[in-house]
């Protein structure tokens, strides 16, 4: 909307990993349109605060709905829409302190009730918006503002911790790579449950980690980023587990476990078992 | 004597029957044509704890739990040493005789477990208590028969033996009680409403009023005393396009409905204060977004974890003002059961009307009381549908400074809901200019909200009372009991708390003195009124009980000659 509308105030860095992230979402959305010839409105974007956050004033094209609330309660906002109208996408997009730190305490609920929404995680391992802080995912012992001697706590695995919150689909991916992104949201927003694609989406400003996911061959660097082998067997807790812990950058599918419903499946099926009654039928158990 | 008006007070441990007799007198009571109305503590813990529930009987419709004990019912010593001077002059007290015994002069021993396992029917219990309370006004048996057919009459294979063992266990109660010598008077016949009625719970009739109002998305987290919303909506929204679930937190609960009054639904939730605290910042999102939901406060006593099962009026302000930045929700409070419901209807309304967050205010002691209501008349009770978007795309969701249509996501006319400030389309914006607009915008809104209709009465009188809430029913006691002594004092009630009635608030100006008797230590609604440069004082109580009208004519009655010293110096 940026393009469209001059009263809007908000940038991003130059050369901020956000900008693939929001292409990828254009790309998945379009995708989805073609694939199911839904109109973009069928997509419901729900935003966290922080530099991630803003990629819904920022999309470009068709618009989506959406959604730009408080601080790091995206999924029972989802989960919200979603329940209320299962006719419609949600996607949820924040970023790791937002999803992580303030917002952690919805993950696992909302993977128990394994409800129908697409999570794309912009991680960048820092407080960008307030100014280099740190985050559940900047490394152990780095400096940061808030950090000045080091920072003393361990740095959180998301994927791992996807995996052990029980989330039915997990992906990772790299800003720096929108159509393979992009594949990788579509194939979330296709599961019939919660999916989460984490995204590694660098801060230029303050933890430029571009060089360390890409590689540089000159200076000796290898690259963090691989591709996640087509002999992996994503219905596998245990390869799932077994391929996070070999660290760096996966990119692609980790884990998917097709076999449960999902909250709007599960919510069916117990419908049966309750008897819906008329407003008069109800105020008929209480008459004398 | 014959009497109009008959109180009984059951206390004891949970689980020896306390709820049981109290509800089944008054059931009793209904089903011939008497209108009757419980007050019910309870203990906060899962077995046992000291609890009392009090029962009133009356030939003519019930303003409140009455103050005048005529009978307590023991079940424990303790509970007889807590509630024996309650008792008023010449009531009777009942102990239960297989717990302790006593020697009060105003007391019998009524071997409650005993008589009903002697006829075999361990359950009964509540009935023997039943049938001697029955004696002990003269109410005639086939009354408590029918009640025991109605009540146990199930199509079960020993619907027969379960009846008539109750019917014996009242006969025993009676026989023990007329044994005693005690009597209290008859109790004169009841005068029968020509109207249909409804026996329920406060907490009951908010999620029938609810219903009707058609909420479809329900989202809440177990607290007491709200829990039985939650528990009644996850049996009852049940359905195509329906939804209730028990959430994680009320932080997850205001986020949810947040997200599915968006979405195109009524939306719902109740908690009690601790959870209106963690919601705060919701609300705050809800207005600064503009979508509609509907947040119930069933009000508890103190701040923090407080005292989760007594009754308070304490949380106006924080309701009033939940959220950080400049918001003022809207209010409307009931004051009785049966505007339990109908403020609940008028609460998914507002918010649909001016598409924001309301809240509704009740109590603990509306919640968990019992009470008989006439049955709405649904073909008479308006339901409000919001105001709906249906152009194409490139709508400017906020233009303008008056309420505007909504889209509904799937459908043309995307936008986003934002809780920075914004512009029209819903993009965050720091503009002073827009920041003016949006206010401005908000805040006029609320004009959708103000009614014309409230209650007053003596309108000429220069001193006036003015309850709010729970309060309502006592403090209407009390004034009446003035007006009869003679007192020249006027009337004036509403549940609409914000935006009040413009021309009640015109009304109040006008007085020399507005009292307010209110459930908390600030004197909350005092001070509001004082907002609208209403000259008014409060009567505070802060017991974690509700008001005892013989308690409100003294309090008044010394204020109105303070006043009058005053004007005269």
């Amino acid at each position: 909307m940026s393009k469209k509308n001059p009263e809007y105030d908000f940038k991003w860095c130059p050369g901020c990993g956000d900008f693939g992230v929001r292409r990828a979402l254009e790309f998945a959305m379009i995708n989805r349109l073609e694939e199911t010839g839904l109109p973009i409105e069928n997509n419901v974007v729900v935003a966290g605060i922080g530099c991630s956050g803003n990629l819904v004033h920022l999309l470009e094209g068709e618009q989506p709905y959406g959604i730009h609330g408080i601080h790091g309660r995206t999924l029972p906002v989802a989960m919200g829409v979603k329940m209320a109208r299962p006719e419609l996408n949600v996607i949820v997009v924040a970023g790791d302190g937002d999803f992580l730190s303030i917002g952690g305490e919805h993950i696992a609920p909302q993977a128990a009730r394994n409800v129908n929404v697409t999570a794309v995680i912009m991680d960048n391992g820092v407080y960008g918006l307030t100014k280099g802080q740190s985050s559940p995912t900047t490394e152990m012992g780095a400096v940061t503002s808030s950090t000045p001697f080091g920072k003393v706590e361990e740095d959180l695995d998301p994927l791992e911790l996807y995996l052990t919150l029980g989330v039915s689909f997990i992906a990772s991916g790299f800003s720096g790579q929108p159509r393979v992104l992009a594949r990788l949201i579509n194939e979330g927003m296709n599961h019939d449950g919660m999916s989460m694609i984490h995204v590694q989406s660098p801060c230029v400003t303050y933890n430029d980690t571009f060089q360390l996911i890409k590689g540089n061959a000159k200076e000796g660097i290898a690259p963090a980023l691989w591709d996640i082998p087509d002999d992996h067997d994503p219905s596998s807790k245990q390869a799932a587990y077994d391929l996070v812990q070999q660290g760096g950058l996966p990119v692609g599918v980790i884990y998917k476990d097709e076999s449960r419903a999902s909250l709007e499946g599960n919510m069916g099926s117990i419908r049966a078992k309750a008897r819906e009654r008329s407003i008069d039928q109800l105020m008929d158990a209480y008459a004398f | 004597m014959l009497m109009n008006d008959f109180v009984v007070r059951f206390a004891g441990e949970g689980g020896q029957g306390v709820v049981t007799s109290a509800e089944g007198l008054a059931q009793a009571s209904t089903q011939v044509g008497y209108h009757a109305l419980t007050y019910a503590t309870f203990p906060s813990q899962i077995l046992g704890g000291p609890t009392w529930t009090q029962a009133r009987i009356c030939t003519e419709p019930i303003l409140s739990s009455g103050d005048q004990v005529d009978v307590l019912v023991a079940f424990n010593e303790e509970a007889y040493e807590t509630h024996a001077e309650e008792v008023r002059e010449g009531g009777v007290i009942i102990y239960n005789a297989d717990d302790f015994t006593m020697t009060d002069p105003r007391s019998f021993g009524l071997a409650v477990d005993s008589l009903a396992r002697s006829t075999g029917n361990n359950r009964a219990a509540n009935m023997v208590v039943i049938g001697a309370l029955a004696q002990l006004v003269h109410m005639p048996q086939d009354y408590l028969e029918d009640f025991v057919e109605a009540r146990f009459r199930r199509g079960r294979d020993n619907d027969d033996e379960i009846i008539s063992s109750n019917i014996e266990a009242m006969r025993l109660g009676r026989q023990n009680a007329a044994e005693s010598g005690f009597v209290l008077g008859d109790l004169a016949p009841p005068n029968p409403p020509d109207y249909q009625q409804l026996m329920l719970k406060g907490n009951e009739a908010i999620a029938l009023g609810a219903t009707h109002a058609g909420v479809q998305f329900y989202a809440g987290y177990p607290i007491s005393p709200a829990t039985t919303i939650l528990l009644w909506m996850e049996r009852n929204l049940v359905g195509e396009d329906k939804f209730a679930y028990q959430v994680s937190s009320e932080i997850e609960a205001i986020t949810a409905i947040l997200g599915a009054g968006y979405a195109g639904k009524k939306a719902m939730t109740a908690t009690a204060g601790p959870g209106i605290s963690l919601m705060s910042e919701g609300l705050g999102l809800a207005w600064m977004a503009e979508i509609p939901l509907v947040v119930v406060d069933v009000q508890r006593g103190g701040p923090a974890t407080g005292l989760p099962t007594t009754t308070e009026q304490s949380d106006l302000m924080g309701c009033l003002f939940p959220a950080h930045g400049d918001v003022r929700m809207p209010i409307i409070a009931p004051g009785s059961v049966e505007e339990c419901f109908y403020g609940a209807v008028q609460a998914v309304n507002w918010a649909e009307r001016y598409q924001g967050p309301v809240i509704l205010m009740s109590e603990m002691s509306m919640a968990e009381r019992v009470q008989n209501i006439p049955r709405p008349d649904l073909s008479k009770v308006a339901v409000e549908e919001r105001l709906t978007y249906e152009g194409g795309n490139g709508y400017h969701r906020y233009s303008g400074h008056e309420l505007s249509p909504m889209p509904l996501p799937g459908g043309p006319g995307s936008y986003v809901a934002n809780g920075s400030e914004h512009d029209e389309m819903g993009d965050t914006t720091h503009l002073p200019s827009r920041h003016i607009q949006m206010t401005e915008r908000r805040f006029s809104k609320l004009r959708l909200l103000e009614e014309n209709h409230y209650e007053s009465d003596n309108t000429q009188a220069k001193i006036a009372l003015m309850p709010w809430g729970g309060s309502k029913g006592p403090v209407r006691e009390a004034y009446d009991a003035l007006r009869e002594e003679g007192v020249d004092i006027g009337w004036y009630y509403t549940m609409f708390l914000h935006p009040i009635p413009p021309k009640l608030r015109d009304e109040l100006r006008a007085k020399e003195l507005v009292i307010v008797p209110e459930l908390n230590y600030q004197g909350q609604w005092a001070n509001i009124l004082r907002f609208h440069r209403v000259a008014s004082t409060p009567i505070t109580q802060y017991t974690g009980l509700p008001f005892k009208v013989s308690e409100l004519v003294t309090r008044v009655k010394e204020i109105m000659a303070e006043h009058m010293e005053e004007a005269r110096a």
